[in-house]
């Protein structure tokens, strides 16, 4: 019953000039867009270690024969462990890593040599502070390596019989592992969808919300606009700046952080298209469903906040319990980053990139149908 | 041509929950008139004027402004109509040049630079068109705003309190634009507050809760009043007024200067309550009822309806 009038690409091109103009006049909300991929790269990068190094570490000397100070000092020389001090109890050590003073406590057990000797495998036990288990995850990793490559000088000659066999120390560590080693070739990739879902959901949330809030959506809802023309005409600027900001982390990490380009550069920026088209739809869904600029934000921030968390960007994707995997594999950002990671670490192509690419395109689809139907175009 | 209705629309009612802003509003205006739409804060004007150009929708009612059904073709409607919002509404970080610029490219405009320029120069602000809107007066604001509603040549304009912050003088101009253009055939609908701007206008409307209170040309209004005035001057007028508001036949003593307007809806009753003071120094003359004096009454009558 309702006439419709057809999409019309003056209209179009007419909103995507004023949005333009826009975007160059508020320079503060632009130079922010800009500086926030750098300033988190720098920060991921080089300001949060995730492999932090000469921990401090307690031991409990149970017995003081060659083969324990062997171990000890092939500990205390790894970069990982720098010993801070001996404990004469283990009350002592518990009470220590309470405190924060250590963050592990090193046990070697009476009659450790004596044990070792005779082939009875002698329990060495480890305890981690696991508070922060990102933080000693590859302390721990490496500790058995360290073990087996220490003791391999000393069970040479008359000690030979034990070198076969299984390891000849029990090794116990108690503490969470932490499967995945994250290391600065690991974040940078991901930090491009970190930054891209942040900046493009807050930013068209905002663009939309700002009409509203000041009064400007009446006046380009009384003209014969067309829905279409009005939410693609705004997204097209943002587009843009999301390019640009890719631009700037791909730079920052080839130039500044060495990571490697193994795959197709284009097929990477074809991956982020969709993925910016699908926080831009999330940020008109939020632009339909907020009253102002403020819960504009929330909202970006309610999203946020559990794709930072949940995508595998900040705690290793395997390491998640089930139900937050299941969650996880809903938000872009978790395939964004597969698929970001896979092209630039492991040189993947378009074929192992779909199977992380098409949820994208689903969860904007669906996302977007939602805005658009929101998107009113009656004040009611 | 000259008996074209701009604006022919029946039961208009939009309710907002349990709230009914417009309830069955009628509406005929013709094309080349100035219809003043009246009513306190509140009243449902704008609901009503966003209704005419499409913004809402309207639960109730039907008809046609310019000729197109209110109800199904507001798209088309929006080509021929300009709206100017009561809150300023074109984009402050634009400048007044990009503006005007977006405004005739939404709506198609042929040669759009020189439209442009023209109406830049037409406002005389050919000087300050990089200027950013946001920056503007309001005078400058509002005069903007009717320029860039207006240049894709509309037949039919929606005001809503259009004059709101603007100096005496702007408004005075801002008049004689509105009045110079019905002459050419323009049709105008204001929504306004202030009494001496609806005596500017050809037809009236008075809306209060959302009802039509009363509605024609301006002498049709107030003779629907049938209302008796009597000006009265003399010394301590504060003191006579407050004596002749405890007559209940007495519907209104209001002070205008040296004067007391004291009206009433019934000439004899009023007569009779004023004989007692009918006396030297006192000076009475029987005068026409304004326009104020009308609308305080349809407002107090209104009351007591609701009250009923």
């Amino acid at each position: 019953m309702r006439k419709r009038h057809e999409f019309s690409p003056r209209r179009f091109w007419a909103i995507v000039v004023k949005e333009f103009i826009q975007m160059r006049r508020d320079r503060l909300t632009f130079l922010m867009m800009l500086s926030m991929p750098l300033m988190q790269l720098i920060l991921f990068g080089y300001a949060i270690n995730s492999d932090p190094r000469h921990l401090p570490a307690g031991v409990l000397m149970g017995d003081h024969g060659p083969q324990a100070r062997t171990l000890l000092h092939a500990i205390g020389n790894s970069s990982y462990f720098t010993f801070v001090r001996e404990l004469d109890t283990e009350q002592e050590g518990r009470a220590a890593i309470a405190r924060g003073e250590i963050q592990f406590l090193i046990s070697i057990p009476e009659n450790f040599t004596r044990d070792l000797l005779r082939g009875d495998r002698p329990t060495l036990l480890i305890e981690a502070d696991g508070t922060d288990p990102a933080a000693i995850g590859n302390a721990v990793s490496t500790s058995r390596l360290l073990l087996n490559s220490a003791m391999r000088h000393d069970f040479q000659g008359p000690l030979g019989y034990l070198s076969g066999g299984p390891d000849p120390i029990d090794l116990r560590i108690q503490t969470l592992y932490n499967p995945e080693g994250i290391t600065r070739y690991n974040i940078v990739p991901g930090l491009m969808g970190v930054v891209l879902t942040m900046t493009m959901i807050m930013i068209t949330g905002l663009g939309i919300t700002r009409e509203r809030e000041r009064g400007t959506m009446e006046n380009l809802l009384s003209m014969p606009a067309h829905p279409a023309e009005v939410l693609i005409g705004k997204i097209i600027p943002y587009i843009l700046l999301g390019y640009i900001q890719v631009g700037l982390i791909l730079g920052t990490a080839y130039g500044l952080f060495h990571v490697p380009m193994m795959g197709s550069l284009a097929l990477l920026l074809a991956a982020a298209f969709v993925f910016i088209i699908a926080n831009l739809a999330m940020g008109i869904t939020f632009s339909t469903l907020a009253k102002n600029q403020l819960q504009a934000v929330q909202m970006a921030y309610f999203f946020f906040l559990p794709s930072i968390m949940l995508s595998g960007f900040m705690f290793p994707f395997r390491g998640m319990p089930r139900w937050a995997q299941c969650l996880g594999e809903v938000l872009p950002l978790t395939h964004f980053l597969r698929i970001t990671r896979g092209i630039m670490l492991k040189g993947n192509g378009l074929p192992e990139v779909w199977p992380q690419l098409w949820p994208i395109m689903l969860f904007a689809a669906l996302v977007l149908v939602i805005g658009v139907k929101r998107y009113r175009q009656t004040l009611d | 041509m000259a008996d074209e209705l701009a604006i022919n629309v029946h039961g208009m009612t939009k309710r907002f929950g349990d709230l009914t802003a417009v309830d069955h509003v009628d509406l005929v205006v013709r094309a080349g008139e100035i219809c003043g739409f009246l009513g306190p804060n509140g009243s449902g004007k704008t609901t009503f004027i966003r209704m005419l150009c499409g913004l809402l929708r309207a639960d109730e009612g039907s008809g046609t402004c310019l000729g197109y059904d209110v109800t199904t073709e507001s798209e088309t409607i929006k080509r021929h109509v300009g709206y100017m919002t009561q809150r300023f509404s074109f984009w402050d970080d634009l400048s007044i040049a990009e503006n005007l610029d977006f405004v005739a490219r939404m709506y198609f405009i042929k040669n759009r630079r020189p439209a442009v320029r023209e109406t830049i120069e037409r406002l005389g602000l050919a000087e300050r068109r990089n200027q950013l809107a946001g920056q503007l007066s309001g005078g400058w604001k509002q005069r903007l705003a009717l320029a860039a509603c207006m240049i894709h040549q509309p037949r039919l304009l929606l005001l809503d309190e259009p004059t709101a912050g603007v100096d005496p003088k702007a408004r005075r101009e801002f008049w004689e634009e509105i009045h110079r253009l019905a002459g050419e055939g323009l049709t105008f609908l204001i929504a306004t507050h202030y009494m001496d701007e609806a005596e500017r206008c050809h037809r009236l409307a008075f809306i209060l809760k959302g009802r039509l209170l009363a509605h024609g040309m301006m002498g049709e209004v107030i003779g629907q009043a049938r209302l008796t005035t009597w000006s009265v001057s003399g010394p301590d007028l504060l003191k006579l007024a407050e004596r002749l508001r405890g007559n209940p036949a007495v519907e209104q003593a209001v002070p205008f200067g040296n004067m007391l307007h004291v009206s009433s809806p019934d000439a004899a009753a009023l007569e009779r309550a004023i004989a007692p003071f009918h006396t030297k120094p006192y000076e009475w003359h029987r005068i026409d009822s304004g326009l104020e004096d009308v609308f305080i009454h349809f407002m107090d009558q209104s009351k007591d309806n609701v009250s009923l």
